[in-house]
């Protein structure tokens, strides 16, 4: 599908059809050039490439915008998202098209259709649901989708050229180029322009001078001389489009792993009505799942508007699950969750439910005592606060093999993490070595200490003054050298390190160290760290460092106040 | 209060639900019996089971220990003594845990950036397993009273701490009688911890103040294990006032009465410390 005039659409559906000619421009090379047009300032004859001034001195009245690639990307994305109705085979042609595989999709309907008349219906009709019940939209033959997908996006309000084709580059090639109707696909590509290929200008210009004009010219010619002359780019393109080479469209998503929907004759205008759905779509996974022995630990629900437009809404689990009323009890927190609610405008006319993935789980032998079942309360309790909270908010402890202090524990989601192994547990009769609260990154703080290498004696942080009673240590903790070898191979200046012996070469290590990303806070995770447990006149416990060794490694070694004892 | 509520059939229900809880090794003859006593629909008695502080005096005063399945009141004296309290919350969480009860530790992100992230180590270092708790960091008081009523109404969970700093105006007696009631008929041990905070009428069981005390120094004048300057300012149904000094051990899992250190008390620090010193 080729949509010739998108940002001119995108922007009648913003403003309103009634606008003056409408040009959308853009700085290119020193000068403000139209880059696309409205199907008004089309029929005054204006074309993209014209400078504004000239586009302008043919038609005053001419309106000019900025072109904004991103917005027409977005709006594109937004028609892909509506497309995954047909198909779920789905793929972004750039800038301005959008390619469909509907290999066996016609079929599909037929089948889904067939398969969703099942006397379970029975029962959704006498709670008066019977509207919902599938109405068997099928599509014939492929002409027949082709027409539905017409007239829905241009119900939307797109200006699109469609075609079908036996491969995504014919189809594309067929939709922007084609000038007649031909007899079949063989014919009409062969008539296109060599403008069709989506080559370089120049080598389109090589083409049509050589007499090449269509890719019939092309078609029949041997491969190798064409190679020779054109570059093998030429031959690749001629022969994906030719059907020769077995291309295939890479889909803006992941197939899910089961995917279950359901059609309405009438649109469903009622989000409760609609979570109906998503709890009946949920029980059919169910089963599914039970048959495969399997659970789903995300399920994504989509609602596609009559209008074109789709909502998502996804949830997770803990653990895998298939019990029907855990996603729908997640999907109806998050829908009550969702800063902007749901509108169902005219109506949803198809909802769909898809689990991305499914995991083994088998079936469970409850424990007597009820072990399990206190295990799976807490996962449901995890889940639902993740789900209305979202999901970085409820975060559980990983531990991670490194002795830097802020770096030993990772907060991850919980829902990632749903069975943590024990940590160890620290040696007997010590008292607490680590601090309780971590600041990260540490906090800076004014020390006096009798020599420079010497515990300290008093310390201001926060505008108070704390006199220091006891203090155990230094404990040194060091950089982690190894880490910076690795990332220093790349880009080795080893002369440079060679030639300045000393702090200087320590100072190197130190710039190139800040550059790296997971580098420790402050991005000087070279020097060593000495710390002190220590403890004020009034009982408070800090964890001070000292960063950098005196004299070897700094003048004037900073302190910090890195934790916090109970 | 108690008799009223022991008729609802729901309280029945939870209060086996908490013996259970109660079983320390996880013992599958005791479950067993308190499942069949649940099916028999028999109550056991609407007393709170107490976890015992380790201190005698404090324990009596308590009338036997920290009670289970209530909302206790813990307010740090300064903002400086906010790490203490949060320490002897999770000490007090870790006494009535039983030991693979999960806790849950929710804060605000104002809390994260002005007293420091919750440390796994340093939790290790007290006793509480980090693998068993599960963090709620939320942008405001409101969202995190909502989520601690879902937290303190869920029985699986062994004990949630809400770390409430400043004044907040969704905190009030209703906020707290709601928790004070979940906390009851699920049998979740819910610690309500306060810095920078003034105390205001509340439906908590306990209300405590907590200071960082001076520890007894080990070898070569090292900082020793916790210690703290506590003090009950009230208790429901029973006198409060009180003062003590506590000492965390962590291996026993339990408090013990910290020594007096006799060097380095300032007489200008004026704070509980000095008065406990007086008393």
């Amino acid at each position: 599908m080729w949509f010739p005039l998108l940002p001119a659409d995108r922007r009648r559906r913003r403003f309103g059809p009634d606008a003056p000619p409408t040009a959308f421009v853009e700085k290119q090379r020193g000068a403000i050039r139209v880059v696309a047009l409205d199907r008004q300032a089309l029929r005054l004859g204006l074309a993209p490439g014209l400078t504004l001034a000239d586009a302008r001195a043919r038609v005053p009245e001419l309106a000019a915008v900025d072109h904004d690639p991103h917005a027409d990307r977005l709006w594109l994305e937004r028609i892909a998202d509506g497309c995954d109705r047909w198909t779920p085979m789905v793929a972004l042609d750039p800038s301005d098209g959008v390619t469909l595989d509907i290999t066996g999709c016609v079929e599909g309907f037929l089948v889904h259709a067939k398969k969703s008349v099942r006397p379970e219906r029975v029962e959704e009709e006498r709670q008066g649901f019977d509207r919902l019940s599938p109405n068997g939209e099928m599509f014939g033959s492929e002409t027949a989708l082709a027409a539905d997908i017409e007239q829905r996006l241009s119900t939307a309000g797109l200006t699109l050229r469609l075609a079908l084709a036996g491969t995504p580059e014919a189809a594309q090639a067929l939709a922007r180029f084609q000038s007649l109707p031909a007899v079949d696909e063989g014919q009409a590509i062969r008539r296109l322009p060599v403008a069709a290929l989506g080559q370089e200008d120049e080598a389109e210009t090589a083409l049509r001078r050589a007499g090449l004009k269509t890719i019939g010219d092309l078609a029949d010619r041997p491969p190798a001389p064409l190679a020779a002359r054109f570059g093998e780019g030429l031959v690749d393109a001629l022969d994906r489009l030719l059907g020769r080479t077995d291309s295939r469209i890479s889909p803006r998503r992941a197939l899910p792993a089961l995917l279950l929907e359901r059609r309405f004759a009438e649109p469903v205008a009622r989000t409760d009505d609609a979570l109906a759905v998503l709890d009946d779509l949920a029980h059919e996974a169910a089963i599914a799942l039970e048959e495969r022995h399997g659970g789903g630990r995300c399920f994504v629900g989509r609602l596609y508007r009559s209008d074109g437009a789709v909502r998502e809404v996804s949830i997770e689990t803990g653990l895998p699950t298939r019990d029907p009323a855990i996603p729908v009890r997640l999907f109806r927190e998050r829908i009550d969750a969702l800063a902007d609610p749901i509108d169902p405008g005219f109506g949803f006319d198809m909802i769909r439910l898809a689990v991305p993935a499914i995991e083994p789980l088998a079936a469970t032998q409850l424990k007597l005592e009820g072990g399990r079942v206190a295990e799976e309360a807490m996962a449901a309790l995890v889940d639902r606060l993740s789900t209305r909270l979202g999901r970085n908010r409820v975060r559980r402890f990983a531990p991670q093999g490194t002795h830097i202090p802020e770096q030993q524990a990772l907060a991850l989601p919980a829902v990632d993490l749903p069975d943590p192994a024990p940590w160890p547990l620290p040696p007997a009769g010590e008292p607490p070595l680590r601090p309780l609260h971590l600041f990260d990154p540490p906090q800076r703080i004014e020390v006096t200490a009798e020599v420079p290498d010497g515990p300290p004696r008093r310390f201001r942080w926060r505008r108070t003054v704390h006199e220091i009673a006891r203090f155990e240590g230094p404990e040194r903790i060091a950089g982690e050298w190894w880490r910076v070898r690795v990332n220093r191979l790349p880009d080795p200046p080893p002369s440079v390190l060679r030639e300045k012996p000393g702090r200087d070469a320590m100072a190197c290590d130190e710039a190139e160290a800040s550059d790296r990303t997971d580098a420790p806070p402050k991005g000087k995770p070279l020097l060593t760290r000495d710390y002190f447990r220590v403890e004020d006149v009034r009982g408070r416990r800090f964890w001070l460092f000292r960063h950098g060794l005196y004299e070897h490694e700094t003048g004037s070694p900073d302190w910090y106040v890195h934790g916090l004892f109970a | 209060m108690q008799d009223r509520l022991d008729s609802h059939p729901a309280k029945a229900r939870s209060r086996t639900y908490q013996e259970h809880r109660t079983v320390e090794s996880v013992d599958a003859l005791c479950a067993l019996r308190n499942r069949i006593a649940r099916i028999e629909g028999l109550r056991p008695q609407d007393a709170p089971i107490h976890a015992p502080l380790g201190v005698d005096s404090l324990d009596h005063a308590l009338g036997g220990g920290l009670a289970r399945g209530r909302l206790h009141e813990l307010f740090a004296a300064e903002v400086a003594d906010g790490p203490g309290a949060s320490g002897f919350a999770a000490m007090l969480a870790r006494l009535a845990l039983s030991p693979t009860a999960p806790l849950l530790w929710l804060r605000q992100e104002e809390a994260e950036r002005g007293g420091g992230g919750l440390s796994a180590s340093g939790l290790a270092q007290i006793g509480i397993d980090p693998a068993r708790l599960v963090l709620l960091v939320l942008p405001d008081p409101v969202m995190l009273l909502r989520a601690a009523a879902d937290v303190v109404r869920c029985s699986s969970v062994g004990a949630a701490v809400i770390e409430l700093w400043k004044q907040p105006r969704a905190l009030d007696l209703t906020a707290s009688r709601r928790l004070a009631v979940a906390a009851e008929e699920s049998g979740v041990t819910t610690l309500m911890l306060r810095v920078d905070a003034q105390a205001s009428p509340s439906a908590a069981h306990t209300r405590w103040q907590i200071a960082a005390a001076p520890s007894a120094a080990l070898e070569a004048d090292a900082p020793g294990h916790p210690a703290f300057a506590i003090e009950l300012l009230r208790q429901r149904g029973r006198p409060g006032g009180g003062r003590w000094r506590l000492e965390w051990d962590r291996e026993r899992a339990r408090f013990g009465e910290a020594a007096l250190p006799g060097l380095v008390v300032p007489a200008a620090a004026g704070g509980p410390e000095a008065a406990t010193l007086r008393a």
